[in-house]
């Protein structure tokens, strides 16, 4: 039995004990109030008890069989899996999982192979039989002791209703869960990463050059993951997007908050949240075949040397991406100030203009700084313009806007892509930069929100 | 008063005032054209990316196609001379294309140049003339008519986007030889431009001519359909619980925060949590759509919870109170009044969150979804692309082809992002409600 026919089973079983605890329930009641709660509580009840113990047991149960049913097969099979590293070891069960789906023949494959892919499938079958017989036995045990306890004095409501309480606990843990299981992740390989390349060098180091030698004899390609180069190349490309999406984005927020006729506002603000809907491949894609070519031949006619994939097309193309969400984030922040400010300025005899950079914008100005470095964050963060737009290899340190640079997420999109071992430092280190970035984006997210808050409070 | 106070200083009447209230006002309209170019510039940049996409694109939508006669001789099609479909799929269709092309210019006959002439076709012809016979194999021996693509260079030529110039200078992998052909071809009205149904009907292939984003559309919906199912109930039990009944302590904080900044944790790490956790830890398949929809609910869960916060928020507290008058738990409250008002708010966040994740790419790079796929997925644990990370692997080919091909998969995709938010505008119109 699939494990899909087992969670089919286990919700039909659960819609049974409900109509059954709620038929018993109404069976029960002598007469009008004469039962606790209303007779679907009753049904719920059961349905609960039926459905929510086999449910998690089969959970449960499906993560944890793979890595047991491997672990089974890797030590019944030592000719194939003994004294081999994790990638040759992954190879092999490649070969064994095509050999199940079919996709390779089976006359090509070892006798080996064969009998620890017929062991596999057995083991799996194994499993989910045993799966099924024993969630569908817990089911219809819950069911039994469920509809046993229902009497007209029991509070069915209010043991429903516990239940419902610990079920949106445990839903708003999810989102905790998700972090942890980030930081966690992020650490475990990246201390892997620096238990083979010393966190110092990465750190300080001038050089990056991550392809490592295949062979062990192969001379000089040991890789070295120097973290300064992508750091200059983020920044590059950020400051030139931040160039481009705090003046325009703050600047159009106030011209629609306090200049723009309704009329104009009608077509600006909806145009702004289309900028704002489109998907960052699309911006890439805009960036790489109009916008640096553009930029090239626009630089050659002017004598200058412009790369292909120039870090200001990239910056560019990221700050148009960014107006929209600076102009929103700037628009709260000005709309946060009190009107009696305004009031004040215009009463003194300053123009519009005069009240915006005297009063508006200073007054705003915590918010404004919050803003802009949600803006960076989310440049620094942001991956497919730059894998699109910007270069592979590390430019130098010359802070030249027109030749190539590399940003930590260029690196990580492009040494994961396709690569299976997870034991070479070229894979780890993707790990250690994406440490680095979560890092970096936490603590500019974390400073600004406090910031917004802590502003919002001031005029609330 | 201020008539006095001019008289004696003359502060607000000289010829200095003058200039000074000059000079403020100018700094006003500077101010003021300065704030109007930067929205002028935020719309110039929108036009100017869309009129690249469209105007890139809108050609791949059209196909060009010759006429050709094909004769389905049976020891050809039917080398085992039983009819039946395995036998069929292994029939020569190539040469069966090829002897049709033939026949359409019989008066080439040097072997050089039918090898030319051959190459005229794209490798889709033999393709879809093998699908018409399997599809009828009463056809065999019989001859068929019908319109087979040409190979992508020829269709660029046909649409303008080579000239004869590339073509004489060696820079399109068509000959001159080919061209004078295609003109023949032209001449005897062969060559029709017709509508793409392939572009739109089939999986990725090398071959720009042959490459459609039906097998992407497919990965996308069933990811999103993953995202949907994980992310909907999760954020709106979570939103639920910290916006009604959660007490008010450092914990709850705790989770407040977390979920405020794991809404702006760069999307491409949550692709590394994937590979880490769910392809690593718990072997999920690589390249299917099951992990790419995990991944992508745990990235919008912050963002639903977050809107339906606010759709919460937004019911006013008396509504709760009289539920509470009239004897509800605080479950029933929520249950029976709360969520029912809030839900279309709750929809068209969730709507709006999952046109994010529609257009969401690194992530899924980091899982494998980049994989070259032809077939189009039949389930979640089936190897699949989706449509953003088609126009990524589209993009990054040298073939000039696929530049009209990305163009209009980018068309695709934006048509898909109007149409769920003009739900969402829909909705949001159609429900919202002013207490």
């Amino acid at each position: 039995m699939p494990p899909s026919v087992v969670f089919l089973t286990l919700a039909i079983l659960a819609t049974v004990g409900f109509l059954m605890g709620r038929r018993r329930a109404v069976g029960l009641a002598s007469g009008p109030g004469a039962l606790h709660s209303l007779p679907g509580y009753y049904g719920y009840y059961v349905a609960v008890w039926c459905g929510i113990p086999a449910l998690l047991l089969a959970v449960v149960w499906l993560t944890a069989q793979g890595p047991i049913v491997r672990a089974l097969v890797e030590a019944a099979h030592p000719a194939l899996f003994a004294s081999r590293s994790v990638s040759e070891a992954s190879l092999v069960w490649s070969d064994l999982f095509n050999l199940i789906s079919g996709v390779k023949a089976a006359g090509t494959a070892s006798q080996d192979l064969l009998g620890a892919a017929t062991q596999y499938s057995n083991l799996l079958s194994i499993s989910h039989a045993a799966l099924a017989v024993i969630a569908l036995a817990l089911a219809i045990a819950g069911m039994a002791y469920a509809r046993g306890r229902i009497s007209p004095t029991m509070r069915a409501r209010n043991a429903v209703e516990r239940f419902l309480m610990w079920a949106l606990l445990a839903c708003s843990i999810v989102a905790v869960l998700t972090t942890l299981g980030i930081v966690l992740s992020l650490l475990f390989e990246a201390m892997r990463f620096f238990g083979k390349y010393p966190l110092l060098d990465f750190i300080f180091g001038t050089e990056w050059s991550p392809q490592t030698a295949i062979r062990s004899d192969q001379a000089g390609s040991s890789g070295s993951f120097g973290f300064l180069p992508l750091l200059y190349g983020t920044m590059m490309i950020t400051v030139i997007a931040m160039i481009i999406a705090v003046p325009v984005g703050l600047m159009s927020a106030i011209y629609m908050a306090d200049y723009a006729t309704p009329r104009i506002r009608s077509i600006a603000k909806p145009a702004l949240e289309v900028l704002a809907g489109i998907p960052s491949v699309v911006y890439g894609f805009f960036a790489a075949l109009t916008v640096a070519p553009a930029i090239r031949n626009m630089g050659q006619s002017l004598g200058l040397d412009v790369a292909g994939e120039s870090a200001l097309a990239a910056g560019l193309v990221m700050g148009i991406m960014i107006v929209p969400y600076v102009s929103s984030l700037a628009d709260d922040v000005i709309h946060a100030v009190p009107q009696s400010l305004r009031h004040g300025a215009y009463g003194l005899g300053s123009t519009k203009s005069e009240t915006i950079r005297q009063v508006v914008l200073p007054a705003a100005l915590p918010g404004i700084v919050a803003a802009v470095m949600l803006a960076v964050s989310r440049a620094i963060g942001e991956t497919m313009i730059v894998a699109m737009a910007a270069g592979l290899a590390a430019g130098d340190f010359d802070f030249n806007p027109l030749k190539a640079v590399t940003t930590i997420t260029v690196q990580i999109a492009t040494l994961l892509v396709g690569d299976q071992e997870f034991d070479s430092p070229k894979t780890l280190s993707v790990f250690a930069l994406g440490l680095v970035l979560f890092c970096v984006t936490l603590t500019l997210n974390f400073i600004a929100l406090r910031v917004v808050r802590k502003y919002r409070e001031k005029y609330d | 008063m201020t008539d006095l106070v001019d008289r004696r200083t003359g502060a607000h009447t000289s010829d200095d005032a003058a200039k000074r209230l000059a000079k403020r006002y100018a700094s006003e309209r500077n101010f003021r054209a300065f704030g109007m170019g930067a929205v002028l510039f935020a719309l110039a940049a929108l036009l100017l990316l869309l009129y690249t996409i469209i105007s890139d694109g809108y050609k791949a939508f059209v196909t060009t196609n010759v006429t050709v006669t094909a004769q389905i001789s049976p020891e050809l099609a039917d080398p085992g001379g039983k009819r039946e479909v395995n036998d069929l799929r292994r029939g020569d269709y190539i040469n069966i294309a090829r002897q049709a092309i033939r026949a359409d210019l019989p008066e080439v006959t040097a072997r050089q140049d039918l090898r030319e002439l051959y190459g005229l076709l794209s490798d889709g012809a033999s393709v879809m003339i093998r699908d018409r016979v399997l599809r009828d194999p009463s056809l065999i021996g019989q001859s068929i008519t019908l319109k087979v693509p040409v190979s992508s260079d020829v269709d660029m030529f046909n649409k303008g986007k080579i000239v004869e110039s590339d073509i004489a200078g060696g820079n399109a992998r068509v000959t001159p030889k080919q061209l004078g052909y295609y003109k023949q071809l032209q001449e005897k009205g062969l060559i029709s431009t017709d509508f793409n149904t392939w572009f739109l009907s089939s999986g990725d292939s090398r071959q720009p001519e042959l490459a459609g984003v039906w097998g992407s559309m497919v990965g996308s919906i069933l990811t999103l359909a993953i995202t949907l199912a994980l992310a909907f109930p999760l954020g709106v039990a979570s939103a639920v619980y910290l916006e009604e009944f959660a007490p008010k302590n450092k914990w709850t904080d705790l989770i407040e925060v977390n979920i405020n900044n794991l809404a702006a944790v760069p999307s491409i790490v949550f692709g590394l949590l994937g590979l880490a956790v769910f392809l690593q830890f718990f072997g999920l398949p690589r390249s299917a759509p099951l992990a790419g929809g995990v991944v992508l609910a745990l990235m919008s869960l912050p963002i639903i919870i977050i809107a339906s916060r606010a759709a919460l928020r937004a019911v006013p507290p008396s509504i709760r109170q009289a539920a509470m008058g009239l004897g509800a738990s605080r479950i029933q409250v929520v249950t029976h009044h709360v969520l029912p008002l809030a839900m279309p708010g709750i929809l068209t966040g969730t709507i709006l969150s999952l046109a994010h994740a529609l257009g969401e790419t690194a992530p899924l790079l980091m899982i494998g979804m980049v994989a070259f796929i032809v077939d189009t997925p039949h389930s979640v644990t089936d190897a699949a692309t989706v449509l953003p990370v088609q126009i990524y692997l589209w993009a990054d080919s040298p073939e000039r082809g696929f530049v009209e091909k990305t163009s209009a998969a980018i068309m695709v995709l934006l048509a898909f992002l109007l149409a769920m938010n003009a739900v969402a505008i829909f909705l949001r119109k159609k429900f919202e409600r002013k207490w």
